[in-house]
């Protein structure tokens, strides 16, 4: 099956994750997630799921209420601790989740290493700290350089600006960030976006994230969220 | 006198080149961007994938599609340019960004740095992009009080906390001193409010005055 399927609503873009899946959800902060996605993943029911996003949820929208409604036994991400994550924090000092700190780069390029079909691959971020604990190390050129594996996942929820009805994203602003790394990782890429246009209308030179790579799309409407710290 | 927060950022940024691509990680370095001077064509990166930020958006200005490392809203200035986090993080780990600015809880006479976790049991280690930039950037500014609010000093000859990166940091700016640090140790480049001698008898590493 390879063709981008526009569908109708949230319910039918996220059918089908089964239990235990990896899911990488998009956003950094609330730039970016795919909330209606993920709110329809909630009723969807998929649970046991290894979540992988930059952060670990905001209040209790988005990933937040995911984790929320105990759907999540482990987050692999690099920044979980925010001023508004306690839905995470409560459950990680309750001993309710598993956490899997990784330096945002490592886990931008792990994805990355996924889409493109890199076995592993030696980087230097990380050397003589805790993170880089036990694992394989080569010294290239005269620096220390971590072995690292791919992160793929089952399934990718990202939020873009725009589609075309052959799957061509478009993003917006910092709201971009891991959207195309994720949507090459995964083996279904499910994006919602606040328009869907015809084939031919997005400038081909413009496509941040080709077709090939989005498996499922779904217009909703932009929300309107409170953004932190603004002034 | 010990330097303010704001005099210790314009010293910051006294020093930084024109021309230079700058990230100013979160928190106490974001101020540094206060006082760039306009006219020397510094471009600030921010991590989660922007080149050319401006400013703190004003409350009509703000774009939740917008914002910074810190998720606070921002601007965007003409030439600026969007790209994904692989890209971003490229960009830092394949050394064209010239200098980075970050705080610390630790930093070493040789340089290592420690920013990330304290270690404590109950605390949520969150690292976001420190260690990529600490090692990605040309040159590592780290910017700290010199001690911690119990008087202990934060300049230390080996970090007690989890490392962010090891010898990576070359400057070290503080409210009492600036330093320059380096293979063979740390060398005093400027005073504020107290002598060399008395802060080599405060701090545990053994000082070089500046040549």
């Amino acid at each position: 099956m390879s063709r981008t399927q526009v569908l109708a609503t949230t319910d039918e873009a996220v059918a089908g994750i089964a239990d235990g899946s990896t899911v990488l959800i998009g956003g950094f902060g609330l730039a970016g997630m795919p909330f209606d996605l993920v709110d329809a993943l909630i009723r969807q029911g998929a649970t046991d799921l290894t979540v992988v996003s930059n952060n670990a949820g905001n209040a209790e929208v988005g990933l937040a209420a995911l984790l929320k409604a105990g759907r999540v036994r482990k987050v692999v991400c690099s920044f979980p601790r925010q001023a508004d994550s306690y839905v995470f924090d409560e459950l990680y000092r309750a001993g309710r989740i598993e956490l899997e700190v990784v330096p945002q780069g490592t886990l931008a390029e792990r994805m990355r290493a996924a889409g493109a079909g890199i076995g592993a691959f030696f980087c230097p971020t990380g050397v003589g700290t805790p993170l880089s604990a036990g694992k394989e190390t080569r010294v290239i050129d005269g620096r220390t350089h971590v072995l690292e594996y791919p992160i793929k996942g089952d399934v990718a929820l990202i939020g873009a600006h725009r589609a075309d009805a052959v799957g061509n994203l478009v993003y917006r602003k910092t709201a971009r960030n891991f959207g195309p790394v994720m949507a090459t990782a995964a083996t279904t890429t499910i994006a919602q976006v606040s328009e869907v246009v015809p084939a031919g209308a997005l400038d081909p030179e413009s496509v941040v994230t080709p077709g090939i790579y989005v498996d499922r799309v779904v217009r909703v409407v932009a929300r309107h969220y409170t953004v932190q710290g603004a002034r | 006198m010990a330097l303010t927060l704001d005099e210790l950022a314009a010293l910051v940024a006294r020093d930084i080149p024109a021309g230079a691509y700058v990230n100013l990680g979160i928190g106490h370095p974001t101020k540094v961007a206060d006082h760039l001077d306009p006219t020397q064509g510094i471009v600030l990166h921010t991590e989660n994938g922007m080149l050319g930020m401006g400013p703190a958006a004003a409350a009509d200005q703000v774009d939740p599609d917008l914002t910074n490392a810190g998720k606070v809203p921002v601007t965007e200035l003409p030439g600026a340019s969007y790209f994904h986090h692989a890209d971003s993080f490229a960009m830092m780990r394949g050394g064209h960004l010239d200098v980075c600015v970050l705080g610390a809880f630790q930093v070493s006479a040789t340089g290592d740095l420690a920013n990330w976790h304290t270690g404590e049991p109950d605390a949520i280690p969150a690292v976001g992009g420190a260690m990529d930039l600490a090692i990605g950037a040309k040159q590592v500014f780290v910017m700290m009080t010199l001690f911690t609010k119990r008087g202990t000093p934060k300049l230390v000859p080996h970090c007690t906390y989890p490392l962010t990166g090891v010898g990576c940091v070359s400057r070290v700016y503080t409210d009492l001193a600036i330093f320059e640090l380096g293979p063979n140790g740390a060398t005093i480049r400027e005073t504020y409010g107290i002598t060399p001698d008395e802060l080599q008898a405060r701090l545990e590493i053994p000082l070089t005055p500046q040549a």
